[in-house]
């Protein structure tokens, strides 16, 4: 909320004033004005957004190539697949990509913010719609002043029915990557697709319509947490778009051929208030650095624009760091920064070697609980194991099953099996030995699972032999 | 809920709401004595411990929220249980939910069991998908006692073996499935003795090929034919209509070794197999005994 809304709040009275604790929203009317940094933004943005559309589409072995396979907890990733067990890697690959927002936050402050991150794309695509169908900043306040009339109506139907659209797509999108698209797309266009499909493709589409069209600026004031502790990770060296106080004070208005210099103290700002009118979250740049910003550059490309014509050097408003302002160095090199990028990249190197040593394959072994050991008649002791071998690989394999201890157990069930790509097979096995053999009553054994195509493919997993105490 | 605590439970949630409504509405505004100065954030005029609050405004969009939850809880406690006893318009409840849950699981696993329908329990035991079905039906139901094979243990009876205490046909182990079993061996020290106990005793090893004292054989003869033969049959073969168990297989359900023989004899055995009819539809049954049938069948 800009200073304006403030003053709102306040009664005129001189000895008391009543503050309102809820907030009324002002409607942020954010100007368009084209210069180097939106055009960044748009160049930066285009490939992100086709990424996210058209990644979906790609299909690798007859399949698609991205496909996060929900009731069968199989997740395709080109051409790896990864199973729930695999989620540590989830987590650490979500640990780096923080630990990355870290170091690239040190330095050059929120560029993710201002750039890359999914709710400035759509809401700047949103902006554009709003734009197209009912024009520039000022057409579109009188256009919400003016009565209900059929200009009105067909201004801000198209504007809703284009963010409808975009926000369709998006949501279709994203369901896509749980749903196999091709096939979704068939179902969507002859409405044959499951209720529950639907469902979640129009939740996101609501959530895309309302974040990118209605909450905008909100998300990142109110439900962002990275908006919140970036103050942490700041330091004097970090890249902030920054108004320069000292040369732009005193601010004021001026005519064209003054020289301000010579004539009068202002600075170089000529309070043109442009750079509050191009911003998306609605903050005056001039008031220092603010939670708000998300280091778009707007209010640069604005205020760069407004130097020109003035005849003043640029860079009143610009990307830069606290140093720089006031006159000293600014380190890129500093022990922060380079703590971060090694630990990024010690992080991403055992990521890259845990994934390309990770073993397709997974044993588990569940002992039959309730009976701990059955006597045979021929007075041998038998023990129960449920094995289930997860066959993780994208072909199938014949498996070896052995069990490795102490002692020479007598295996009882089928020793080579045969699981299909993807397949996790149950396999009853008991182990048989004579009591008199066990000293302690038990024995620590290790079952083992090996492909019998290929040697580097093996899992192993502990579990114990129960016997009789004492006899 | 006696009328006590159900008004009790209706007036802290009527209070509970209503404050939280106060809460909501009271604080929409303050009044400052203080004017700011210029340039500076307004404060509420909170002080504690000489921290002062700034003036940071709740977004209208979340108190649009608690506004909005409150209106849900108010409908919520109209439709659903929650006002001390009153029911709720929906009519809604726990076990009611359960129980369509449970219809819903039917109708779309009755399908299933359809296929089945019709076919004998030996038609069924060399079906696939019933074997498949079976052996999951016995992990659910039946493994935590005779294991996950079907093998059995102590006190419980190995069912992937041709040994049938009450029989191995279709019609005995759906029974036994059914209406469950109570095997019920009396104890015998005090009729035969501790002599007696070790007589019988050489005498099942020696029906068995085991390793016995063949001079007390005779002695053991004596004893089995006048207490045991009755329910065991004369040549200890067993009665499956009573659930006695064959002596002479070698096969024994409380431990093989002498000591757990004679503790059979001396204090007798209660065995117990708990009825499924009220657990277990007839179509799982079915297959249950349609996959025990086709263990024994196996091996």
């Amino acid at each position: 909320m800009g200073s304006e809304g403030k003053q709102d709040r306040r009664a005129p009275d001189e000895s008391s004033h009543v503050l309102y604790l809820y907030e009324t929203r002002n409607k942020i009317y954010a100007k368009r004005f084209v210069g180097f940094f939106r055009k960044l933004k748009k160049r930066s943005s285009i490939p992100l957004l086709l990424g996210y559309l058209l990644t979906p589409w790609l299909q690798i072995d007859g399949r698609q190539a991205i496909w996060f396979d929900l009731p069968e907890r199989q997740f395709h990733i080109f051409w790896m697949t990864f199973w729930p067990q695999d989620f540590m890697l989830l987590a650490w690959l979500l640990i780096i990509c923080a630990f990355a927002l870290f170091a690239v936050t040190v330095l050059v402050g929120r560029i993710w913010c201002g750039f890359t991150c999914p709710q400035t794309v759509w809401t700047m695509m949103f902006m554009g719609v709003e734009h197209f169908f009912e024009g520039g900043r000022n057409k579109r306040i009188k256009l919400d002043l003016a009565p209900w009339n059929f200009n009105k109506i067909w201004r801000k139907g198209g504007k809703h029915g284009g963010w409808l659209l975009i926000a369709f797509i998006t949501g279709f999108t994203f369901v896509g990557y749980f749903n196999p698209i091709r096939q979704l797309s068939v179902e969507f266009l002859t409405f044959s697709a499951q209720p529950a499909t639907v469902f979640w493709a129009f939740l996101f589409a609501a959530m895309t319509y309302m974040n990118a069209g209605y909450l905008r600026e909100q998300v990142c004031k109110y439900m962002c947490p990275y908006a919140r502790f970036q103050s942490v990770m700041f330091d004097p060296d970090t890249l902030i778009v920054s108004y320069d106080e000292a040369r732009g004070e005193q601010r004021g208005a001026r005519r064209r051929d003054d020289d301000r210099r010579a004539a009068s103290d202002l600075g170089d700002c000529v309070d043109c208030g442009l750079c509050v009118q191009v911003c998306p979250v609605g903050i005056d740049i001039r008031d220092g650095l603010q939670s708000e910003c998300i280091s778009c550059g707007l209010c640069i490309d604005a205020c760069n624009a407004i130097m020109d014509k003035v005849a003043l050097p640029g860079k009143l408003i610009s990307f830069t760091t606290e140093n720089k302002l006031e006159n000293s160095k600014t380190r890129i090199l500093r022990p922060r920064l380079v703590g971060y990028a090694a630990g990024l990249v010690v992080m991403i190197s055992l990521f890259l070697y845990v994934l390309v040593v990770r073993v397709p394959l997974e044993l588990d072994v569940v002992r039959d609980r309730s009976l701990l050991y059955r006597e045979t008649s021929r007075g041998l002791v038998e023990n129960i194991f449920t094995l289930r071998i997860s066959n993780m690989d994208n072909r199938d394999h014949d498996f070896q099953i052995r069990v490795e201890g102490d002692y020479e157990f007598k295996f009882i069930g089928d020793q080579l099996v045969s699981v299909e790509a993807g397949e996790v097979l149950t396999h009853l096995v008991r182990l048989a030995l004579d009591p008199g053999f066990l000293e302690t009553g038990n024995a620590d054994i290790t079952f083992v699972v090996q492909a019998s195509d290929d040697d580097k493919i093996i899992d192993s997993e502990h579990s114990r032999f129960i016997g009789p105490f004492s006899r | 809920m006696s009328t006590f605590w159900s008004v009790w439970v209706i007036v802290i949630f009527v209070g509970t709401v209503a404050g939280v409504c106060w809460v909501l509405f009271a604080n929409r505004k303050i009044e400052v004595k203080e004017q700011p100065k210029d340039g500076e954030v307004p404060k509420t005029g909170h002080v504690y411990d000489g921290i002062e609050e700034y003036d940071n405004p709740l977004p209208g969009w979340w108190f649009n929220m608690f506004v909005g939850s409150v209106i849900f809880s108010a409908v919520y406690v109209v439709l659903y249980p929650g006002l001390g006893n009153f029911p709720g318009l929906l009519g809604w409840t726990s076990s009611g939910q359960w129980q369509e849950q449970e219809q819903r699981a039917d109708d779309r696993f009755d399908a299933i069991y359809a296929t089945f329908e019709g076919q004998s329990i030996e038609e069924l035991s060399v079906n696939p998908r019933a074997f498949k079905m079976g052996r999951r039906l016995f992990g659910n139901n039946c493994a935590v006692c005779h294991g996950s094979d079907g093998g059995g243990g102590y006190g419980f009876p190995n069912l992937s073996d041709d040994d049938w205490l009450y029989g191995g046909t279709q019609e005995a182990i759906t029974a036994s499935i059914t209406l469950g079993r109570r095997g019920a061996m009396p104890g015998w020290l005090a009729a035969i003795g501790e002599d007696g106990v070790n007589q019988v005793t050489e005498y099942l090893f020696k029906l068995g090929d085991r390793d016995h004292d063949e001079s007390m054989v005779d002695a053991g003869e004596k004893v089995f034919n006048s207490f045991c033969a009755g329910c065991h049959g004369a040549d200890a073969g067993g009665n499956e209509a009573l659930g006695a168990p064959n002596l002479a297989d070698n096969i024994w359900l409380y431990g093989s070794s002498p000591e757990m023989i004679k503790t059979s004899i001396r204090t007798g055995r209660q065995g117990l197999m708990p009825a499924q009819e009220n657990m277990l539809r007839e179509s799982k049954i079915r297959l249950l005994a349609s996959y025990v049938y086709s263990l024994s069948r196996q091996q």
